[in-house]
C-alpha cells in the first residue's frame, strides 16, 4: 500500500469518526429530549419510578449535555403547563443531586421570565411564575425569594400611571399560581401570605368594572352570575383559603420524594424589575367567565365542582389548554378532551361542552374561527355518541331558555353554529319543545332565534326539507321560497315605465350584445330627474332600474350566472352608476326588490358589488340604515352584509399598510445575505424587485391615507346613523310616555355594541375622533354606554 | 410540525401536465380544493354557505357531466388565501353536506375542461364502477345500470 493511499484512508477514517461522534451526540440529545418530553405519559411503571430513573439518566449526562438538557426542561416548563408538577419534581431531584445545575436552571427561567415580560408574552410569564411557585414545593427555590417576586408583581397594582389592564395581568399571574403554592406558604409563611392576599383584596375592591357589561354573554345574572375573570379567580382563591388551601385536582409527585428533596439546598430567584408600561404594550384582554351549568344540571355521576371551587378553574384551564394546543387537528383534539386525566372524578362531558361554548361565545371574538368549534363539537358527538349529543342538546335547551338576555354577537354565533350542527345531524331536533315560541312576537329573541336558525339551515339544505322537519305550528317561521321577482316580467299586466326597453335589453343581452349596444338600448329611456332641457342630471334612475333588474333576472339561475353577468357588463355599470352615491343606492334597492326572498343571494351580490367597486362601502352602510330597509333592519343578513363590508374595508387598509411597510423596508435596503430560503421562489422574486423610490413610497402612503380616510368615514357614517335612530326612538318614547326598552331597541343597541366588539382594533384607532365628534357627553347615556364600555376594554 | 389534516394526501391527479415534483410544488402552494362525494342535487348556493365558513371564496366551479352538463357530484373551491383553504381542510373535510360526508383535497388549480366528469358515461369514474345504490348520485353505478337494463325489458 503506497503511503499516499494510506494517508487518504486515514483521512477518510478520521472524518468518518468525527461524523460518527457527531451523530452519536445528536442521537443522545434526541433520546434525552424524547425521554424528558414523554415523562408522565401513560406507562407500565409508576410516575415516581419513571421520574427517579430519568433523574439518574440526566444526572449522568449533565456534564456533557447540560445546555441541551436545560433548554429542553425550560421548553417543557413553559409549553406544557399541565405537567408543571412533573417537571418541578424532576428539577427538584436534579437539584438534590447537583446543586449547581439547579441554580443554572433557576437563572435561565428568570431570564425567560424577563424576556416574556418585555415581549408582553403573558401566558409564558404566568407559567414561569407558576413553575417557580411549584419549585418552592420541591425545595429548589426559597419561600422568601418567591414571596419577593410575587410582591414585585403586585406592585403594579399601586402604579397609577399605567392602565388597569396592566396591573390586572400581573395580579392574575399571582393569583393563578396560588393553587400550587398556597398551602406551602400558609404552613411556612402565614403572615406574609396574609399580607400578600390583603394587597390583592384591596386591589380587587378598588378596580374599575366599566368594561364588564360589554363582555357578558348574558345581561342577566340569573340563574348563574357572570363574573369577570379576576373577580371569579379571586373568589375561588378566597374559597381555597377558607378550605385551608387544600385542593384535590393537582397531582403532586414530589410528595413521594419529600425525604430526598428536603435535604436539598435552595436557590434565590434573581432580582427582577418589571418593564415599565409602554403605549405599544398589549395586555390580557379582560373577559367574563362563561357559566352555563351547575351541579343540578348533571344529576347523575360525579358532582360538578361549584363556580367558586378552585377545581373548576383548574379543570377549565386545562381543557382550554388542550384546545389551544390541538385545535388544528380536530379529531385528536376531541380524543384528548375525552381522555382527560381525571375523567372519572368529574362530569367531563358537561365541562367540555361548557369550555367549548365559552370559547365560541368569547367576547369580543372567539379565539379561533367559529367553524373550528362547530366541527370539534361534531367530532365529540361522534366519539362519544352515548353521552355527548345529550349533553350538547341540554346545553342548547339552556341557551334557548336564556336567549332573551343574550348578547347579540353571541346570538349570531349561536344561530350560525346551531344551523350548521343540525345540518350534520339530519336536522333532527326536538322542535316540539319550542312550540310556544310560535305564539311570540316575531322580533322576540326566541322567535327570532328559530327564524334565523331555519334560514341558516335552509342555506345548507333546501326549503322543502326544512319545511318537512319542523312541526306545522312552525309554518310561520319557515322561510319563504327564495325566488327572484322581476318587475318587467313579460306576463306582468302593469304598464311600468321602461317595460319595453327592459324587454329589448333582455333580447340584446341574450343575443350577446356588447356594452355599447346595451347602452344604446338604454339611451332611449327618458331621465325622470331632468326638469328642463338645460339640466343634465348625473345619472338616470330609470336606466339603472331597467339595467339592474334585467341583469339580475337573466343571471338568476345561480351565483355563478349572476356574477358572470355583473363581470361581463362591468363597463355598463360604470357608465350608468359612476361615483354617485344615490345611483349606487339605486343598484342596491333594485337588487333588494329582485331578491328580497333570497338573503344569501343579496349577501353575495353586495360582496360582488363591493369587489367590483360598483358600490362603495359607505353606500352599503347608508343603504342598511335607509327607510326602505326599516322592515329588514333587525334581520341577521343585513348585519352579515354590513360586517362583511366593514371587514372588506379593514382588509383593504391592512393590505395597503403592509405594502407600505414592505416598501419602506426594501427602501432602507435589507441586503442581508440571508439566503437560507433561496429555494423559495417568491422570496427571490421579492429580492430581485428594484428598490422603490422615495416618490413611489410617497404615492403608496397617499393611497394608504386615502383608504384610512375612507375607513374612518365608514365608521363615522355607521355610528352617526346608529345615534340618529336610537336618539329618535328614545325621544319619541319619552314624549309618548312609552317604555323605550322594546325588542327593537334591544336589537339595535346590541347591533351597535356588535360593531364595537367585532371591529374593536380598527375602531380603536379612531376612538379619539369618535369621542369628540359623535359620542359626546350630551348624548343619551344609553347610547353613550356602548361607547364607554368599548373604551374601557383597553384602559 | 406534524399536521395530518393539511398535509398532502397520497392521491395525484393523473392528468396533471408536468412532472411529479412540479405537481407537488403546486399542491403545496395552491388555494384550490377538490371537493368530492357530493350529491348530484347539491347546489352552488349550499357550497358557498358551507365552504364560506372557513374563509372568503374566490370562486366555485361545479363538476358537470360531460354530456348532460348537469352536476355530477364534485366541485372545485378556490379561496383567496392558502390559510383559508387550510381551515377548510381542517374543519370542513369529513363533515356533512346534504347528509353526505364531503371529502376535500388539495388541487393544483382549476384548468378549463377539468369541470367535466372523466367517466365513459360522462360522470365521474367512480360512478361507472359503483355497485351500490346511491340515491344522491343517480342510483346504481353506470355499468351496473346497463347490465340491469336487459332484465327490465
Amino acid at each position: 500500500m503506497s503511503r499516499r493511499k494510506f494517508d487518504e484512508m486515514s483521512d477518510y477514517d478520521s472524518s468518518r469518526d468525527r461524523k460518527r461522534r457527531r451523530t452519536e451526540a445528536v442521537e443522545i440529545e434526541d433520546r434525552l429530549e424524547s425521554l424528558i418530553i414523554r415523562v408522565g405519559e401513560k406507562s407500565t411503571s409508576s410516575l415516581e419510578s419513571n421520574l427517579e430513573g430519568l433523574a439518574s439518566v440526566l444526572e449522568a449526562d449533565i456534564n456533557n449535555y447540560k445546555g441541551k438538557i436545560l433548554k429542553i426542561l425550560i421548553d417543557c416548563a413553559v409549553k406544557m403547563p399541565e405537567k408543571t408538577t412533573i417537571y418541578t419534581t424532576l428539577v427538584g431531584l436534579l437539584n438534590a443531586k447537583n446543586y449547581n445545575f439547579g441554580g443554572e436552571f433557576v437563572d435561565m427561567m428568570a431570564k425567560k421570565l424577563k424576556e416574556a415580560l418585555k415581549a408582553c408574552m403573558w401566558r409564558t410569564a404566568r407559567y414561569v411564575l407558576r413553575f417557580f411557585s411549584d419549585l418552592v414545593n420541591c425545595h429548589v427555590i426559597s419561600t422568601n425569594s418567591l414571596l419577593q417576586l410575587l410582591l414585585t408583581f403586585l406592585e403594579t397594582a399601586r402604579d397609577d400611571n399605567s392602565p388597569q389592564v396592566r396591573s390586572d395581568t400581573y395580579v392574575y399571574a399571582v393569583l393563578s399560581c396560588l393553587p400550587w403554592v398556597g398551602r406551602e406558604l400558609y404552613e411556612k409563611k402565614e403572615q406574609d401570605l396574609d399580607r400578600l392576599l390583603k394587597h390583592i383584596e384591596i386591589y380587587v375592591r378598588k378596580r374599575s368594572r366599566k368594561h364588564v357589561p360589554g363582555l357578558r354573554v348574558w345581561r342577566s345574572d340569573r340563574p348563574h352570575p357572570q363574573e369577570e375573570y379576576l373577580d371569579c379567580l379571586w373568589a375561588q382563591i378566597c374559597k381555597l383559603r377558607s378550605d385551608m388551601w387544600q385542593e384535590k385536582h393537582i397531582a403532586r409527585p414530589y410528595v413521594a420524594f419529600d425525604s430526598i428533596l428536603c435535604e436539598a439546598l435552595q436557590h434565590n430567584i434573581p432580582q427582577i424589575t418589571l418593564p415599565t408600561h409602554h403605549q405599544d404594550n398589549t395586555y390580557l384582554f379582560p373577559w367574563v367567565v362563561f357559566r352555563l351549568f351547575d351541579y343540578t344540571d348533571c344529576p347523575e355521576g360525579p358532582v360538578l365542582p361549584g363556580a367558586h371551587s378552585i377545581e373548576r378553574y383548574l379543570i377549565e384551564e386545562h381543557l382550554h389548554n388542550i384546545i389551544k394546543e390541538y385545535h388544528h387537528e380536530r379529531k385528536q383534539c376531541a380524543a384528548l378532551l375525552l381522555d382527560f386525566p381525571l375523567k372519572h372524578k368529574i362530569p367531563l362531558e358537561y365541562m367540555i361542552v361548557e369550555v367549548v361554548l365559552a370559547e365560541l361565545f368569547h367576547l369580543p371574538g372567539p379565539r379561533y374561527i367559529e367553524i373550528c368549534y362547530g366541527s370539534l363539537l361534531i367530532e365529540l358527538c361522534k366519539l362519544q355518541p352515548a353521552t355527548m349529543p345529550q349533553v350538547l342538546a341540554q346545553a342548547v335547551e339552556l341557551l334557548f331558555d336564556r336567549i332573551d338576555t343574550m348578547n347579540v354577537c353571541c346570538f349570531d354565533r349561536f344561530v350560525n353554529w346551531f344551523g350548521y350542527h343540525l345540518s350534520n345531524f339530519q336536522f333532527k331536533w326536538s322542535w316540539d319543545d319550542w312550540l310556544e315560541a310560535a305564539q311570540l312576537d316575531s322580533s322576540h329573541p326566541r322567535a327570532k332565534f328559530i327564524i334565523e336558525v331555519l334560514l341558516k339551515a335552509m342555506r345548507l339544505s333546501y326549503r322543502q326539507r326544512i319545511a318537512e322537519v319542523v312541526p306545522e305550528q312552525f309554518d310561520c317561521f319557515v322561510p319563504q321560497k327564495p325566488e327572484p321577482v322581476y318587475k318587467f316580467c313579460a306576463d306582468s299586466t302593469a304598464d311600468l315605465p321602461g317595460m319595453d326597453t327592459a324587454h329589448r335589453l333582455e333580447s340584446a343581452i341574450r343575443a350577446k350584445g356588447t356594452v355599447t349596444e346595451l347602452l344604446a338600448v338604454l339611451a332611449e329611456l327618458p331621465n325622470p330627474l331632468r326638469e328642463s332641457e338645460d339640466t343634465d342630471p348625473p345619472y338616470n334612475p330609470l336606466q339603472i332600474q331597467v339595467f339592474v333588474q334585467s341583469i339580475l333576472h337573466l343571471g338568476s339561475k345561480s351565483f355563478s350566472h349572476a356574477f358572470a353577468g355583473i363581470s361581463k357588463f362591468l363597463k355598463a355599470f360604470e357608465s350608468l352608476v359612476g361615483n354617485h352615491e344615490e345611483a349606487q343606492m339605486l343598484v342596491l334597492k333594485e337588487m333588494h326588490e329582485v331578491w328580497s326572498t333570497h338573503q344569501q343571494m343579496m349577501v353575495m351580490l353586495c360582496d360582488k358589488f363591493l369587489r367590483t367597486q360598483i358600490v362603495s362601502c359607505a353606500t352599503v352602510a347608508n343603504w342598511v340604515f335607509s327607510k326602505e330597509m326599516v322592515p329588514e333592519f333587525t334581520k341577521s343578513y343585513i348585519w352579515e352584509i354590513l360586517h362583511g363590508t366593514i371587514r372588506k374595508m379593514n382588509k383593504h387598509v391592512a393590505r395597503l399598510q403592509r405594502e407600505v411597510n414592505e416598501a419602506r423596508e426594501r427602501r432602507v435596503g435589507n441586503d442581508s445575505d440571508d439566503s437560507s430560503d433561496s429555494d423559495n421562489e417568491e422570496q427571490q422574486q421579492q429580492q430581485q424587485r428594484p428598490r422603490p423610490s422615495e416618490e413611489e413610497i410617497e404615492r403608496m402612503e397617499e393611497k394608504l391615507e386615502g383608504a384610512q380616510a375612507d375607513q374612518k368615514n365608514l365608521f363615522l357614517i355607521i355610528f352617526q346613523r346608529f345615534i340618529m335612530i336610537l336618539s329618535e326612538h328614545l325621544v319619541r318614547c319619552d314624549t309618548d310616555g312609552r317604555d323605550f326598552n322594546t325588542h327593537w331597541y334591544r336589537w339595535t343597541i346590541g347591533r351597535l355594541h356588535q360593531i364595537f366588539m367585532m371591529h374593536n382594533t380598527q375602531v380603536e384607532r379612531y376612538s379619539q375622533t369618535l369621542s369628540t365628534l359623535l359620542f359626546t357627553q350630551d348624548l343619551d347615556p344609553h347610547i353613550l354606554d356602548a361607547f364607554n364600555q368599548f373604551v374601557a376594554l383597553r384602559s | 410540525m406534524n399536521a395530518p389534516s393539511v398535509d398532502l394526501s397520497s392521491y395525484r391527479d393523473q392528468h396533471f401536465k408536468g412532472s411529479r415534483t412540479e405537481q407537488e410544488r403546486h399542491l403545496r402552494l395552491t388555494t384550490t380544493l377538490y371537493v368530492g362525494n357530493l350529491s348530484f342535487y347539491t347546489t352552488e348556493e349550499q357550497l358557498y354557505e358551507l365552504f364560506g365558513r372557513s374563509g372568503d371564496i374566490k370562486r366555485i366551479v361545479m363538476g358537470l357531466d360531460k354530456f348532460r352538463k348537469t352536476p355530477c357530484g364534485f366541485c372545485f373551491v378556490e379561496y383567496f388565501t392558502r390559510e383559508d383553504a387550510e381551515m377548510c381542510m381542517r374543519y370542513i373535510n369529513g363533515t356533512r353536506l346534504d347528509d353526505r360526508i364531503v371529502r376535500t383535497d388539495w388541487d393544483a388549480g382549476f384548468i378549463e375542461g377539468r369541470q367535466y366528469g372523466r367517466g365513459k358515461s360522462g360522470g365521474q369514474v367512480r360512478d361507472e364502477y359503483r355497485t351500490d345504490y346511491d340515491s344522491g348520485r343517480g342510483g346504481y353505478g353506470k355499468i351496473v345500470q346497463q347490465k340491469m337494463l336487459p332484465k327490465l325489458t
